[in-house]
């Protein structure tokens, strides 16, 4: 292949790529649009930063269009883009689309709240963005080098929206845990992506599935596996599982609460996604070896470079005899490893999380361990779908799809109590939850509200988190993994304790003599931001199977069958 | 699909819930006006299930008397609602669920009618009562096993609030302890519903059963079912699963799809487990020992017109879901697992008659009371006394209908004596067995109605309470001689604890407590719920047939199906058993083939003509059975 050519290709895809690529592109636009807004005195007054998000956010979601996409109408088959960076399926539409719902809800929180209104409006607002670009190539990653590009473009401007509060010194105390700890933990992933590709010599996944299929891991067992636990470290510290959790609960009650909602929320979604994408990656190798991109089936016997060599070592003509047997063997085995790492690691997190937020006094730090419990109980579902991968690929990808179907209930149950926290903050000026007390007496829509979300994460039907807690542990049924079930069940017990508490500080405790008055009511800007949240937790049991429909699409392609 | 029960069932149902954003509309100082319309959809409830029980009236939504039909399932609907995992919308009531449904309206309005002395937040107060009582119509309907386990679960949080807010002292307390204790109950039935669910393969069932299940409307539909979920093919290895309860039943009784051992090879089958969690679910409802912590408390510190619904409904459901749900889904794990269950009945009568018997407080009396009674229930449901060679079921049955039939009788009395106690708990504001004394003198009327329904609760022949005691204590009998002795034996000790209390509280000379100056003679209102209460006790004592008209064919029913599974096995082997004893005549190695071939637990599949067999002799068999319950009410009569 000459250089024209390979430019003329290269053309080609970018041009199909960016195609696929159009509502990242629109964020990437907005973000540019708001600098130069600031420029001009009256620029800055006509469209201010909140309105552009706002619009950049909404235009980008509406492009995403699930709606269009999950239906069934369009076909969404997977596709490599950018030269197999980042691949393009019904998955990537899916978390798109939440990651930008729960953006765009974001940012019309921080608007409602006040928080962006203050002096650095624009770079909280560029901020957001940014991050939200972040994530959403977290959840089309198909290439090392995208991956871990991505955990970092989505986590540096989350350590800078928890300081945003520029004169609270907790705030800044926990934007510089929180950035010390994400550095630490990156770096760890780095490494471990290092000693992945130097192995199998590729970062892209696909390749690397079919060479790890084809044994080139043989003779480095550990070094493998050591290099899978430090990736693990990485996503564990974005999802804050244990024992990589430890910055959560400080950083939370440092960041406002917005900002505090957008993290457990989207970033948590993010690395759930990224969890996916990578541990489907490594272990379902493609049926045939993956070409690489310049390498067009015609113009093969040029490509000579170092990769193409690596491809070619001599492990792939010793082992001829049964190969596809040894393949599947290989790759049960990697299935059955990640199984139990991920499923060990959720119910360690989910316990650790329950027990430890039972403690708490500050309602943002309860709620931090509430997201660690819940990141436990995300993880639950992909233990569940891994192990599943080799015997039924069905359930597996229901395993995924009931992952799916928690991450969007949980956008609303958890935007929702952290706007509440919110808006009371703004009222009374405290997060503690003794200061919640007898709440009910003045503004009793609010708790009622606020009680259904906290009941609606401790899973009781008829609340959205019912629905949710059932698809988990039906793909977990479905696996047979009822040791992880039951540490699920109990823990589901177990939480009701605290969310109980701040129910029943709210309803059943005196009012405190020192706190100022609070009367909020639901017919005002604030109150229906809340009952715009509070709603699809109250009202999905009447019918959820269309959502869970597209949850199901969603994974189809990504497990493949 | 038509569906004439849907809307006149759902609008049953759903009344309550809907009534509450009329409420939510009032002006919140009116009290009178918010309880006199949460009293009204009350009554209104009320009437509509007597309307569906009078025979005569035929209609849409009615429970047929009829000889074809009383046994059946009846007003049966059901929609797709959640196909992606087969839930629907199903709902329909035979005689086990209907009583239970008359009840619950029944005692869902006098609970109302008590709730006038509610003065804190009474909008609050009437919505959640309201939503409970929704709840409480959802779980006799439902016939999902999703929608049952929502309408299990939407009752608690009400529960919840209204011991917590509108509670005694130790409200908070007790109000955690219940949604605890019911909280872990319902996981675990959560996780054997789902193992159900998964294990279940819906294409196995026969044309017949597919119809006598509702899964398709009849016969007619059956091939286009069978072509949209095809057994061979490509889709061969994709099971049709299914949460439709009377579909698990056939299953559980019919197939061998529960009885594959999970967690470890060769352990215990899934119906063994999923009876265990669900069993642990119901008991702790019921309650019974040991897991009967939670009630006293709730009891105690609950306002009376909770303490009343929670007596009289809800310890209800843990029995429903015992006869409805474990026992025709599991049913061998049933059978291995009889006598834990009798053994835990017997346990909770006599512990809960000590514990009455050792009370300073009238209510926590009455609690400990109600775990002694429930007790009988469970000893009742389980009494599984068919055993080859015979099959005899009849004292079984006699068991069952004789649980069933305290569960409505201790749903009236136990719920007046919650009442009662509340009623002089308004006046002096205290409880101590101790400080009462010569009420009778001061509120002759109360006194009299309150010693009526303490009787009926000690199970005085005449009233109700004695009907099914006795029923499941000669059903003990056959089953186990020492349980059933125990079981007389407890009879004495309630009354003896009841007739102390009645002695302290209402004899005497004088009353010795506080307040004396409250003691008046009790208000129309309140004689208005005492006498309906002391009606039914009165006529179900006298003339029980008008409550086993509806209810024990389906009994019997449930039981000649379990008896009818317990047959198939015990044949398949004997039948066995005949074959290689007359090639070898090599006894020995008959039995041990027959031990193993237990032990292995493996089941022979029935075929569908034998089955068909089996449904209709059910219905049509003339027993001996009611003649010997017809003497025992005879005998009640005389006493």
């Amino acid at each position: 292949m000459n250089y024209e050519q390979l430019v003329q290709s290269v053309i080609g895809d970018t041009e199909n790529s960016l195609r696929k690529f159009l509502p990242e592109l629109i964020l990437c636009a907005t973000i540019l649009l708001m600098l130069l807004t600031r420029l001009f005195a009256i620029t800055r007054k006509i469209l201010p930063p909140w309105l552009l998000a706002t619009a950049g956010a909404g235009l980008a979601f509406f492009l995403a269009a699930p709606w269009v996409h999950l239906s069934g109408e369009v076909s969404t088959a997977r596709e490599e883009i950018f030269t197999g960076m980042l691949v393009h399926d019904a998955f990537t539409i899916y978390f798109r689309a939440v990651l930008l719902f729960t953006t765009l809800l974001f940012i019309v929180l921080a608007r409602i709240s006040g928080l962006s209104d203050q002096e650095n409006g624009p770079d909280f607002c560029t901020l957001v963005l940014g991050a939200a670009l972040g994530m959403c190539l977290m959840a089309e990653a198909n290439h090392l080098l995208i991956v871990f590009l991505a955990v970092e473009m989505a986590s540096v401007p989350s350590y800078t929206l928890v300081g945003i509060l520029k004169t609270n010194r907790k705030s800044s105390e926990a934007s510089m845990k929180y950035a010390v700890y994400g550095a630490g933990a990156a770096g760890v992933m780095l490494y471990g992506t290092s000693l992945i590709a130097g192995i199998t010599g590729s970062a892209h996944l696909p390749t690397i599935a079919w060479r790890l299929s084809e044994g080139i891991g043989t003779d480095y067992q550990l070094v493998l596996v050591l290099a899978g636990l430090m990736m693990m470290v990485g996503l564990a510290f974005k999802l804050s599982a244990v024992p990589f959790h430890f910055w959560c609960p400080d950083a939370f009650e440092g960041a406002s609460a917005e900002v505090a909602g957008f993290l457990s929320v989207a970033s948590k979604a993010a690395a759930l996604a990224l969890l996916v994408r990578l541990v489907i990656g490594f272990t379902s190798p493609p049926a045939a070896e993956p070409k690489r991109f310049e390498m067009k089936p015609a113009m093969v016997a040029t490509a000579s470079d170092a990769a193409s060599n690596a491809s070619t070592i001599p492990v792939v003509h010793t082992l001829e005899v049964k190969e596809s047997d040894r393949q599947a063997d290989r790759v049960a085995g990697m299935r059955t490893f990640l199984a139990w790492v991920i499923g060990v690691l959720a119910a360690i997190t989910c316990t650790f999380g329950n027990l430890a937020a039972y403690g708490q006094t500050n309602i943002k730090r309860l709620l931090a361990y509430s997201t660690i419990a819940h990141a436990g109980y995300m993880m639950m579902p992909v233990a569940a779908g891994v192990a599943m991968m080799t015997a039924n690929p069905v359930g597996a990808s229901e395993a995924f799809a009931a992952l799916l179907l928690y991450v969007l209930i949980y956008v609303f149950m958890n935007m929702g109590a952290f706007a509440i926290i919110a808006f009371i903050r703004n009222a009374i000026g405290s997060e503690e939850i003794a200061d919640y007390a007898g709440m009910v007496r003045s503004s009793p829509g609010w708790v009622v509200c606020f009680s259904a979300i906290l009941f609606s994460l401790v899973g009781l039907p008829p609340l959205a988190g019912f629905m949710g807690k059932l698809v988990i542990f039906a793909g977990l049924v479905d696996a047979g993994m009822y040791w992880l079930l039951f540490v699920g069940g109990i823990n589901t017990a177990i939480s009701l304790f605290y969310y109980l508490k701040v129910v029943r500080v709210m309803t059943f405790d005196p009012e405190p003599e020192t706190r100022p008055p609070l009367r909020l009511r639901l017919a005002s800007i604030p109150g229906l931001y809340v009952l715009v949240l509070t709603a699809p937790v109250i009202l999905l049991i009447v019918q959820w199977n269309g959502l869970y429909r597209w949850a199901e699409a969603a994974c189809k392609t990504v497990v493949g069958f | 699909m038509d569906n004439p029960t849907l809307w006149p069932l759902t609008a049953l149902v759903f009344l309550p819930a809907a009534a509450t954003l009329v409420l939510l509309l009032l002006p919140r100082d009116n009290h009178e006006l918010i309880k006199r319309v949460s009293l009204f959809v009350t009554v209104i409830v009320f009437v509509a299930t007597v309307i569906m029980a009078l025979p005569g009236i035929t209609g849409a939504a009615h429970f047929s008397l009829d000889a074809d039909a009383v046994a059946e399932m009846q007003a049966v609907f059901q929609v797709s609602w959640i196909p992606s995992f087969n839930i629907e919308y199903f709902m329909g009531m035979d005689g086990i669920s209907f009583p239970l449904l008359v009840l619950t309206a029944f005692i869902g309005m006098l609970a109302m009618g008590a709730s006038w002395p509610i003065t804190k937040h009474v909008k609050a107060y009437c919505v959640l009562f309201l939503l409970l009582e929704t709840g409480m119509l959802g779980v006799f309907l439902a016939l999902d096993f999703f929608l049952f386990y929502v309408f299990w679960e939407v009752m608690l949080l009400p529960m919840y609030f209204l011991i917590g807010v509108w509670g005694g002292p130790r409200r908070e307390y007790a109000a955690i302890k219940f949604f605890l204790y019911t909280l872990l109950g319902s996981v675990l039935m959560l996780i054997a519903i789902l193992m159900l669910y998964f294990n279940s393969d819906l294409r196995q069932l026969s044309d017949e059963q597919l119809v006598a299940a509702h899964v398709v409307p009849d016969q007619q539909s059956v091939a286009a079912w069978r072509s949209a979920n095809p057994a061979d093919g490509a889709a061969a290895d994709v099971p049709r699963h299914t949460f439709n309860i009377l579909a698990l039943q056939q299953l559980g009784q019919t197939t061998d799809q529960f009885s594959n051992s999970v967690f470890t090879e060769g352990g215990k089958s899934i119906q063994w487990w999923a009876f265990v969690l669900l069993f642990i679910g119901f008991v702790i409802k019921v309650p019974s020992v040991p897991v009967h912590t939670w009630l006293p408390d709730a009891h105690v510190e609950a306002p009376t017109p909770i303490s009343m619904i929670l007596a009289g409904v809800l310890l209800k459901m843990g029995g429903y879901g015992i006869i409805r749900i474990c026992y025709p889904i599991c049913p061998e794990a049933a059978y291995d697992l009889a006598w834990v269950v009798c053994f835990i009945g017997v346990v909770s009568m006599v512990y809960g008659a000590f514990a009455a018997l050792a009370q300073k407080d009238f209510k926590r009396m009455v609690a400990y009371s109600s775990v002694s009674h429930m007790g009988y229930v469970v000893l009742g449901l389980g009494v599984w006394s068919a055993v080859a060679p015979s099959f005899n079921a009849d004292y079984w049955k006699m068991g069952m209908n004789g649980a069933m039939f305290q569960m409505i009788a201790h749903g009236i009395s136990s719920a007046g004596m919650f009442f009662l106690v509340g009623v002089i708990y308004d006046r002096v504001h205290h409880r101590e067995l101790d400080k009462f004394g010569g009420l009778f003198a001061k509120m002759p009327v109360y006194s009299g109605i309150a010693i009526l329904i303490f009787f009926a609760g000690l199970g005085l022949p005449g009233l109700c309470g004695f009907i099914g005691e006795v029923l499941v204590v000669l059903s003990a009998w056959n089953f186990s001689m020492v349980l059933a002795i125990i079981s007389a034996f407890v009879v004495i000790l309630t009354a003896a604890y009841i007739l102390w209390a009645l002695q302290r509280v209402y004899l005497g000379p004088e009353y010795k407590g506080p307040h004396p100056e409250a003691l008046t003679p009790i208000t129309p209102r309140e004689w208005s719920i005492a006498i309906p209460l002391c009606i039914f006790a009165i006529v179900l004592g006298v003339y029980p047939q008008s409550l086993f008209n509806y209810m024990s064919p389906s009994v019997d029913h449930t039981v000649d199906a379990l008896v009818e599974w317990q047959q198939r096995q015990a044949p398949a082997a004997l039948a066995e058993d005949d074959d290689v004893q007359r090639e070898n005549a090599d006894r020995d190695r008959v039995l041990r083939r027959d031990v193993e071939s237990k032990s292995k637990g493996e089941r022979q599949q029935p075929a569908p003509a034998q089955v068909r067999l089996g449904w209709n002799r059910a219905s049509h068999d003339a027993l001996p059975e009611p003649e010997s319950r017809r003497a025992a009410v005879t005998q009640a009569g005389k006493g």
